[in-house]
């Protein structure tokens, strides 16, 4: 049985505010969804680890970097605050 | 009495163009006028772009000087689903958290299909992040199907299903991670590929389940939906999961082929009429040909259950960016924080926040050995069930959807409506492709409703499909 305190802490380790009855509605869903996918704690597989792929390097090599500032005018416009092409934030650290 | 040109198929307006019956122009303004005319009912585009002269008249000139060489979508108007970037328009995958958010660059698809020549109509609504299976979960209002307006289209990629089926345009490109691109394909009548994981480049299209996402082509017959795939697969180094062509065995493609049928996983839950379409349609490939062998494929019935683990733990890891930072919907409150929580809690939606919760908890601490990792090891047993059957069958087939497309609110409850993915979801945990292909109608309240017949094939066989998909056009 999900209680509404459990939905509150999924919720806040989410970034997520929910209120009263959305707190209520989504302990009784989840319910019934944690129940559904709950069969697998029953399913029995074979023992045996799956073989690992072969690796292979996907990572792109370095090199022809674009020039310095190309995409800043693109990315800066997006920013809800900016000053000087830098992102505005609040103050997280003060000298009180 | 020849068709409309917004009628057409990739097929024929290419043709139509270089025979010079039709220009790019009145094929882009045809489909236009039909969509400016249709879509206030339907709901199926959340823009209509204005006309891109420059690209309407390079398209124009590319095709009369090219003319057979030029690009089958040379001048071919598509819609693009919402989670597509292209650059300086809005791509907001339909959600209030990005409703101001302009791409700053061109998905990889996107260039491949201005370099082949094609406009852009518009971008088609759909659930927001392509989070569900009806499009009733847009911030902007559902899309409606175009063969009974009380029904969904299906979703997520329901607006580019509703855009091609009301021939509001030649053809569109979805995103398909549970089945997003088959399901409304089969509601609407139409073709629906999800390619093979790492054929199509993912980047530029917005994140959802990062192990499962494929871009593909919904599409009004099975050559126009390969000309698309054609058009955008290949590998990219700005997506490191590209699988190079030839990565896995290539498969010589039989004259007739042995289609495999899990009647195992039939026996329960499929609409009898829809069961009946899907016998006929095997019937009619034996007819033609084709085998029929039984195939086992037992962990499918676990598969549901595992997608419904991974996909929401990877929702909750790949929609952790959009915290109002940097872009999308932004509040500022007291404190960092509640600039977090206020922009989340106001930007997602409610099934995006309730696929966000769950996510958080498969992957909490003490619950990740039951769920999370179970769901992986799960999904590489069912990957090994279909490798075996694959060695006694060419292709696997089954019917796209239990039942045809569903009335909104039908489904209210989250569990029914993840339920009705059951058929779709194993080729997103395998990686392998598929295709729906219209296998006729069905009736419900006096009307007739499409629905479709999905066909799984190896890595990398999407040839294969277009095989099977044509012969079943064609019965």
């Amino acid at each position: 049985m999900t209680t509404k305190e459990e939905v509150q802490k999924l919720a806040a380790l989410a970034r997520i505010h929910l209120h009263g009855s959305e707190l209520e509605k989504f302990a009784g869903e989840f319910d019934a969804i944690l129940a559904y996918i709950g069969q697998l704690e029953k399913l029995e597989l074979p023992k045996e680890r799956h073989a690992k792929p072969a690796l292979r390097n996907v990572m792109r090599t370095d090199g022809e970097p674009h020039a310095t500032g190309e995409f800043t005018g693109k990315l800066v416009a997006q920013f809800p605050a900016s000053e000087n092409n830098a992102l505005s934030v609040k103050q997280i650290i003060t000298h009180d | 009495m020849t068709k409309k040109p917004n009628e057409m198929t990739i097929v024929e307006a290419a043709r139509a163009l270089r025979a010079r019956e039709l220009t790019v122009r009145e094929l882009r303004d045809a489909c236009a006028a039909a969509a400016h005319a249709k879509n206030p009912e339907l709901n199926a585009f959340l823009e209509l772009f204005p006309a891109d002269e420059r690209a309407i008249e390079a398209a124009q000139i590319r095709i009369d000087t090219e003319k057979e060489s030029a690009p089958l979508l040379c001048g071919i108007p598509l819609a693009i689903k919402d989670n597509i970037l292209i650059e300086g328009k809005t791509a907001s995958a339909a959600s209030k958290m990005l409703e101001n958010y302009k791409a700053t660059y061109d998905a990889t698809v996107v260039k491949k299909l201005k370099d082949a020549g094609a406009l852009f109509l518009g971008r088609t609504n759909m659930d927001e992040f392509a989070m569900g299976s009806s499009t009733e979960h847009s911030a902007f209002g559902a899309t409606k199907n175009p063969h009974d307006t009380l029904r969904v289209p299906g979703g997520s990629s329901g607006g580019s299903a509703a855009a091609v089926a009301a021939h509001l345009c030649i053809a569109a490109l979805g995103s398909d991670t549970g089945g997003s691109i088959r399901q409304p394909a089969a509601y609407t009548g139409l073709v629906g590929l999800k390619p093979t994981y790492g054929a199509v480049s993912r980047s530029g299209l917005i994140a959802l389940g990062s192990s499962l996402d494929q871009i593909g082509p919904l599409a009004k017959t099975v050559e126009d939906a390969r000309i698309i795939y054609e058009t955008i697969h290949g590998i990219d180094s700005l997506d490191s999961t590209t699988i190079p062509d030839g990565l896995y065995e290539v498969r010589e493609i039989p004259k007739h082929l042995r289609i495999g049928v899990p009647r195992h996983l039939l026996k329960e839950g499929v609409d009898a009429d829809v069961l009946d379409a899907f016998n006929t349609t095997l019937g009619k490939l034996i007819t033609a040909g084709h085998t029929l062998v039984d195939v086992d494929l037992p962990t499918s019935s676990h598969a549901l259950a595992a997608y419904y683990v991974i996909q929401p733990a990877e929702v909750s890891t790949n929609l952790a960016r959009l915290d109002g930072m940097r872009y999308g919907h932004a509040v500022r409150g007291n404190t960092l924080l509640d600039d977090y929580v206020d922009s989340r809690t106001e930007g997602f939606g409610e099934e995006t926040r309730r696929r966000v919760l769950l996510g958080t908890f498969v992957l909490s601490s003490g619950y990740i050995d039951a769920y999370y990792r179970k769901a992986d090891a799960a999904r590489a047993v069912l990957r090994r069930e279909y490798d075996e059957a694959f060695k006694v069958a060419d292709v696997i087939a089954f019917p796209t959807t239990p039942s045809p497309a569903f009335k909104f609110g039908e489904k209210s409850d989250p569990l029914s409506m993840y339920l009705g993915d059951i058929f779709t979801i194993t080729a997103n945990l395998t990686g392998m492709p598929a295709l729906s292909i219209p296998m006729g109608t069905v009736e419900r309240n006096g009307k007739k409703l499409p629905v479709g017949i999905h066909f799984t094939a190896p890595h990398q066989a999407e040839n294969i499909l277009f095989t099977i998909g044509q012969a079943t056009e064609g019965l």
